[in-house]
């Protein structure tokens, strides 16, 4: 099993959500979270005063999958939030130990779906 | 490669970014958390009840990074956020299998700065 | 009692609640501009203000500021309101009860010590903030008070004119709010972390109640429902628009964008601006005047401040302060008899001595509250210490000292 993170645009959510049911995938978290990269920020004005702001707002998915469902979770992350740009986000994926269902207590691949 | 998730003091997080900066640690994730640690938590008082032991805000970073990058971030966060009292943070350590660009597609050391 | 008039004492007590419900808006104005983990303790500066500045007016301050005295203050005979009662008072107010006059004034005496906050926001222990405030009340504000409005007050002997506060409100906070952060010192790490408002729905919230609440502050200086409430309403009204748009297209000129915050920001100003002149100028006046704050406002804010570096958090003496002379030294360019026959030709209508005694006045209250409010400062300081530990400081005032926060981060 593995554990797919992604950090992506905020206003790309509902296109990687439908990709993601498109392919089968209904099981998620989403957070908000800001975050740096290679997008180097942008300016605030308050009262003629032009504050810094390098922290962006961004939508963290975190994803639960068996092994033959990793490919399938990339790309309809990718086709859901894939601009161009800089500051489409990234795709991390982890190992994940075990899993549990805490309504049924069943573990492993039964539980994650 | 690995990812370093830090729970924090909020008000060290411009100290910490400062010095994942200094060590060109650019891509941060940043979210709030409530937690608990050896801290027990603070008391909150509304119209005279005392709510004791309320979960503390803490900041959780999530930073991803190459194998030769985990000491230096480690060291950072550590100069950033420590005060030498209760409640200063965590640190964890996690394997990281894959990295992956939305924007260009590309995978792995490359895809992670 | 045949003399009370119901139409006018209706007005100023309506113009009470008004203004009354500035300190709250006001709340809000600057509670929407500090961080989440401060907000609470701007709301409760100005709610404890409501309260113990009110207790403080009836109890002395109102004696000190306008029994009869000397030129400088007001005497003691008016202690916990002795012979304040329901029969007029004609040196003040001929046709409305003595007392709706006193609650009248209660509301500025309550507002004024509420602006300063904005300067000093985020950093004072809560203990020091109240002693602060009823020393500044009974020492600056009810002496100054005096000096302006009280009969005998010398500056009212003088020819001044400010018909609803300029001086005594505006400059006065706005001057004690710069001393306070000179005295004070700036935020921990003002200089390089960004200390972003957390919740501008709540700044523009804030300022429609004091556009509102303005109209109370304005027209209900007139003392009555007639003529010149009217006028005092519709050049306030006018002054708020035109300063509200001129910052905005300012802010569109200067950075490219025009802002919600400059927008209300300017309104702020443009009332402030008016405010000593409401009574004495015709509409065009304050069309110019409103104009001109947002222009002199804008340039205190945004380019002398960080250039000199003081950290008055909230703009106090920003908006309050210059907008309280720019409107102080209008009040002596366009204040004209053709308004206000009880009032003064300014300098466009030929009397140039008018723009002089406005200068005076102003001079005399920058000095006055800026040394009493410095004296004031050293003692409270010496007493408890003005500023909260370093700690509490980056915790926040809401958990440090009031035990409570706004924002939950579950449920």
């Amino acid at each position: 099993m593995k554990l797919v993170i992604a950090m992506i645009q905020p206003h790309k959510l509902p296109d990687v959500k439908k990709a993601l049911f498109d392919a089968g995938i209904h099981k998620m978290t989403v957070t908000n979270v800001v975050g740096c990269g290679q997008q180097k920020g942008y300016s605030e004005t308050y009262r003629g005063v032009v504050h810094n702001v390098n922290l962006l707002k961004k939508v963290r998915l975190e994803i639960g999958v068996n092994e033959e469902f990793v490919k399938p979770t990339i790309q309809a992350i990718i086709k859901g939030a894939k601009t161009g740009k800089i500051g489409d986000g990234k795709i991390f994926v982890m190992e994940l130990a075990r899993c549990i269902r805490v309504r049924t207590e069943e573990e492993g691949n039964d539980a994650i779906g | 490669m690995k990812i370093v998730i830090a729970i924090i003091q909020p008000h060290k997080l411009e100290a910490v970014k400062k010095e994942l900066y200094k060590v060109e640690v650019n891509l941060i994730t940043v979210s709030p958390v409530l937690g608990h640690g050896k801290q027990k938590g603070v008391n909150e008082v509304y119209r005279g009840v005392k709510e004791v032991g309320n979960f503390l805000r803490k900041v959780r970073l999530e930073i991803a990074v190459n194998d030769n990058f985990v000491e230096p971030t480690i060291k950072a966060i550590v100069k950033g956020a420590k005060t030498g009292k209760i409640g200063d943070g965590k640190i964890f350590v996690y394997p990281l299998e894959r990295c992956i660009r939305i924007r260009t597609e590309e995978e792995g050391s490359a895809a992670i700065g | 009692m045949e003399m009370i008039n119901a139409g006018d004492t209706a007005w100023v007590l309506a113009s009470s609640a008004l203004v009354m419900l500035m300190t709250p808006g006001l709340a809000f104005f600057y509670g929407g501009m500090v961080r989440r983990k401060n907000v609470l303790g701007i709301l409760m500066q100005c709610f404890i203000i409501l309260c113990a500045v009110s207790l403080q007016w009836v109890l002395f301050g109102y004696s000190l500021s306008f029994a009869p005295g000397n030129p400088l203050v007001g005497g003691l005979q008016w202690l916990g309101l002795s012979g304040v009662g329901q029969a007029p008072n004609p040196d003040y107010a001929a046709t409305i009860p003595h007392l709706a006059f006193m609650i009248f004034q209660a509301m500025f005496a309550v507002i004024t010590p509420a602006l300063i906050i904005g300067a000093f926001a985020e950093r004072v222990k809560f203990s020091a903030f109240l002693i602060f405030t009823l020393l500044w009340a009974t020492f600056v504000y009810d002496p100054l008070c005096h000096m302006v409005w009280g009969v005998g007050g010398w500056l009212r002997s003088l020819g001044a004119l400010d018909f609803a506060g300029g001086t005594v409100v505006h400059i006065n906070a706005g001057v004690a709010g710069l001393v306070a952060t000179l005295v004070i010192g700036k935020r921990r790490g003002y200089e390089n972390t960004p200390t972003p408002l957390h919740n501008l729905p709540f700044v523009v919230l804030g300022a429609a109640l004091l556009w509102f609440g303005w109209f109370g502050f304005n027209a209900g200086s007139a003392l009555g429902a007639g003529a010149l409430a009217a006028q005092a309403f519709v050049t306030t009204h006018i002054a708020a628009a035109a300063a509200g748009l001129s910052w905005a297209l300012l802010e569109w000129n200067v950075n490219g964008r025009p802002t919600i915050f400059g927008t209300v920001t300017g309104v702020v100003a443009g009332l402030v601006a008016i405010t000593p002149a409401a009574g004495f100028v015709a509409v065009p006046s304050a069309i110019i005047i409103g104009i001109l704050v947002s222009v002199f406002c804008f340039y205190a804010v945004s380019v002398v401040k960080p250039k000199l570096g003081y950290d008055d958090s909230l703009d106090a003496f920003g908006v309050h302060g210059i907008g309280g002379i720019w409107g102080a030294l209008a009040t002596g360019l366009f204040a004209t008899k053709s308004v206000n026959a009880a009032g003064a030709d300014g300098f466009f209508y030929g009397n140039p001595q008018q723009f002089v005694n406005q200068f005076i006045a102003v001079g005399v209250t920058v000095v006055f509250t800026a040394v009493v409010t410095f004296v004031i400062l050293k003692v409270v300081d010496a007493l408890v210490g003005l500023r909260v530990k370093e700690e509490d400081e980056e915790i926040g005032l809401d958990l440090t000292q009031h035990q409570e926060v706004a924002y939950t981060v579950l449920e």
